[in-house]
């Protein structure tokens, strides 16, 4: 016997050729999922967020404090989307994360700014996400220099000159020094659950069906809503042991703050790893083998980590990406995450993020109930 | 019997796939305590229609009952009541035995379940054997395993897919024994099979090629049905006798059985001129026979062939 042979080469090679022809899922996710990533990677994704919504809460109606929030405009970074009265609203939107800023205008200003007494102008900025406001922060501190140089003409021209006419204070809320980990590493948590739980449920069914333990099952008098909860819970459990591990190195090797309830999150969790779980099951009725789960599992998993904020701001992206993003259950569960741990949300605050995935889970697990047969054909 | 007590009572079933029948028009009754032997060429039918009357499989038209209960609209309570033992293993082969045996006892909710698995352990003499994992027993094993846990919770009906492919003789002995004690304690029975000595011990028969039922009944009822006269021949140049034999329009088979060849004809008359040109040949010995029931089965299934061209 030679070493190689060609022609045992050859047959393998055939065999092999052919096989993937008859997978014409495989065939289709092999060119599908580069598309996939040239359309998500080429437009969907920004690492310079710009037109962040922000809050002002003003309370001096003047012609200085207009001009400076329309200079704030101008820059391109922030869009002003509601104007407040009270430091309690400008609280609940940055917990919300309904806003990216708050631009806090203090009463007196503008007599001050006249006096040349220097007022400080306020700017909390929700910097969980730290690349997310960096670059509009770095904008924002040139502004107190130029913003108001049109307005201090004739008797205030001598602001223009010196040190600038106000003082602009940032404060970077919830992750003070920046440190990205503390972003990053509570987000983990979300991604490694979407990850393995749609793959496991994903494989666990189709395993049944590849080995041909299916038709036995389906003999026996188990019921699908059985089948599926039984198979579900244990990797839900499987999911609290990722979950506490990623939480004790975030605590213990990267000194992210756990500022808010375990108590909540956890009860957060049971209906995101659900959400999860239904998807991968549905998966898992429409794969005909493994290989085939696993490709669905990517399909999902490539959006999801790309649209959901995690490696890239959310607000970076255009409208259509922000949409699809919307859908996907780890989006609103990195808010939910990122305001627990970091912003200390309560019930109340994470209610608008929850819902969402409630509506993906049942609508997830309408799909997979439907799809699932109880006979072979 | 009383014609309500069917326990398998199916009128009509059918099912195509990709467009191509497969099951067309089979009607089954099955009375209550009797074992019917369903055959068939592979890719005749049996499976899938074993899979319609178990729920696996929704028939596209026909209609019929199991224990009582519509295959379409009950198959959960079927499921419930009848054992259903696959042609390909499909218990899991990284579970051990004893781990099969107790899922399915859980699944069925088997009253006393640990009981009924170290009984079931034990009938099957896998006791000691129990931890092993499934996926490493031989083919024989892995066939009295799937046996025993569709057993395992009494049913009323089995539906037994080529239960014995594979099983050494004196397995399938003691398996045909306990087959017959179960109908005799009032199971009934549906077993496929390709073997004509297992053929032989079922109450009744039922014979299916390319999707059609062809005949049902008793052993010596197909056999008389086929129409067949026999001639058994042996002596010396049987091999060049076949070949001129079979050129004959008369003989419908001529089958050679170790050092006799089985000659047969469907018009017994012609058969006998057919082959008295043979018969002052020297060193030959004709001697008129039955037809075995695979004579009749291979000539049923012919006469479809023929059909079907
Ligand atoms: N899921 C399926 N999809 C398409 N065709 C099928 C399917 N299942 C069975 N068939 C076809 O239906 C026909 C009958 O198959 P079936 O398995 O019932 O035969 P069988 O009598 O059990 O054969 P064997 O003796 O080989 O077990 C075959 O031609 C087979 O190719
Ligand atoms: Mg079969």
């Amino acid at each position: 016997m030679s070493a190689f042979s060609w022609h045992r080469f050859i047959a393998v090679l055939v065999k092999e050729f052919v096989q993937m022809r008859r997978d014409r899922l495989t065939f289709a996710m092999m060119v599908g999922i580069p598309i996939i990533q040239l359309v998500l990677f080429g437009f969907a994704i920004n690492a310079d967020p710009r037109a962040l919504p922000a809050a002002v809460l003003s309370a001096d109606n003047s012609v200085f404090s207009r001009s400076f929030v329309r200079a704030v405009e101008n820059s391109g970074y922030f869009r002003v989307v509601s104007r407040i009265e009270t430091q309690r609203e400008a609280e609940r939107l940055l917990a919300e994360g309904k806003v990216q800023f708050v631009i806090s205008v203090p009463e007196n200003f503008s007599r001050k700014l006249v006096r040349g007494e220097r007022p400080v102008l306020l700017v909390e900025a929700d910097a969980t996400d730290p690349a997310a406001t960096s670059n509009a922060l770095a904008a924002l501190l040139t502004l107190n220099q130029t913003a108001l140089a049109r307005d201090l003409g004739g008797s205030l021209a001598h602001l223009q000159n010196g040190p600038p006419p106000f003082e602009l204070r940032v404060h970077r809320r919830y992750n003070p020094e920046g440190i990205t980990q503390y972003n990053i590493v509570p987000g983990l948590i979300g991604v490694v659950l979407t990850m393995t739980m749609i793959m496991m449920t994903a494989l666990a069914m189709t395993r049944e069906r590849e080995r041909g333990t299916m038709e036995n099952l389906l003999a026996t008098p188990v019921r699908p809503i059985e089948v599926m909860t039984g198979k579900i819970v244990p990797y839900i459990i499987v999911g609290y042991i990722q979950v506490i591990i990623i939480l004790a190195a975030a605590k213990l090797l990267f000194s992210v703050p756990i500022v808010g309830s375990l108590a909540l999150l956890s009860v957060v969790l049971i209906v995101f790893i659900a959400a999860n779980l239904a998807v991968g099951f549905t998966f898992s009725t429409l794969a005909r083998n493994q290989m085939q789960a696993m490709q669905m599992t990517f399909f999902f998993f490539l959006p999801s980590m790309l649209l959901s904020g995690f490696m890239f701001p959310f607000r970076g992206m255009p409208e259509w990406a922000q949409w699809l993003g919307e859908v996907l259950p780890l989006t609103h569960f990195l808010r939910i995450l990122r305001g627990i741990l970091l912003k200390g949300n309560e019930v109340a605050e994470i209610l608008p993020s929850l819902w969402p995935i409630v509506a993906f889970l049942l609508v997830a697990a309408a799909v997979a109930l439907r799809r699932y047969r109880e006979t072979l054909d | 019997m009383s014609a309500d007590a069917a326990v398998i009572d199916v009128k009509g079933l059918c099912k195509s796939f990709d467009g191509r029948r497969v099951v067309d028009e089979v009607t089954i009754r099955v009375g209550r305590g009797r074992i019917c032997g369903f055959l068939g060429p592979n890719g005749s039918g049996k499976t899938t229609t074993i899979r319609m009357l178990c729920g696996l499989l929704k028939p596209d038209s026909g209609t019929g009952t199991c224990l009582g209960f519509d295959i379409t609209r009950e198959a959960g309570e079927i499921k419930r009541r009848a054992g259903y033992m696959t042609q390909r293993f499909s218990l899991y082969e990284d579970l051990s035995i004893r781990e099969n045996l107790d899922f399915m006892a859980r699944v069925y909710a088997v009253p006393d379940r640990r009981r009924a698995v170290e009984a079931a352990l034990e009938r099957l003499g896998l006791q000691p054997r129990a931890g092993r994992l499934a996926g490493q027993l031989s083919g024989g094993w892995k066939q009295r395993l799937a046996l025993a846990a569709c057993l395992l919770h009494e049913p009323q009906l089995l539906l037994l897919d080529e239960p014995t492919a594979g099983v050494d003789p004196k397995a399938r002995r003691e398996f045909w024994d306990q087959i017959h004690d179960l109908a005799a304690s009032g199971i009934t029975v549906l077993v496929s099979t390709h073997y004509m000595d297992e053929a032989e011990r079922c109450h009744e028969l039922a014979y299916i090629a390319y999707g059609k039922l062809l005949v049902t009944g008793t052993a010596e009822q197909v056999v008389s049905r086929s129409g067949l006269a026999t001639w058994t021949v042996s002596g010396e140049g049987l091999f060049d006798l076949a070949q001129e034999l079979r050129h004959q329009t008369d003989v419908a088979m001529v089958v050679p059985f170790g050092n006799v060849l089985h000659v047969s004809g469907v018009d017994a008359a012609a058969l006998e001129r057919a082959i008295a040109r043979y018969g002052g040949r020297p060193g030959l010995q004709w001697r008129r026979s039955e037809p075995g029931l695979e004579d009749a089965f291979i000539h049923f299934m012919e006469d479809v062939r023929e059909a079907h061209r």
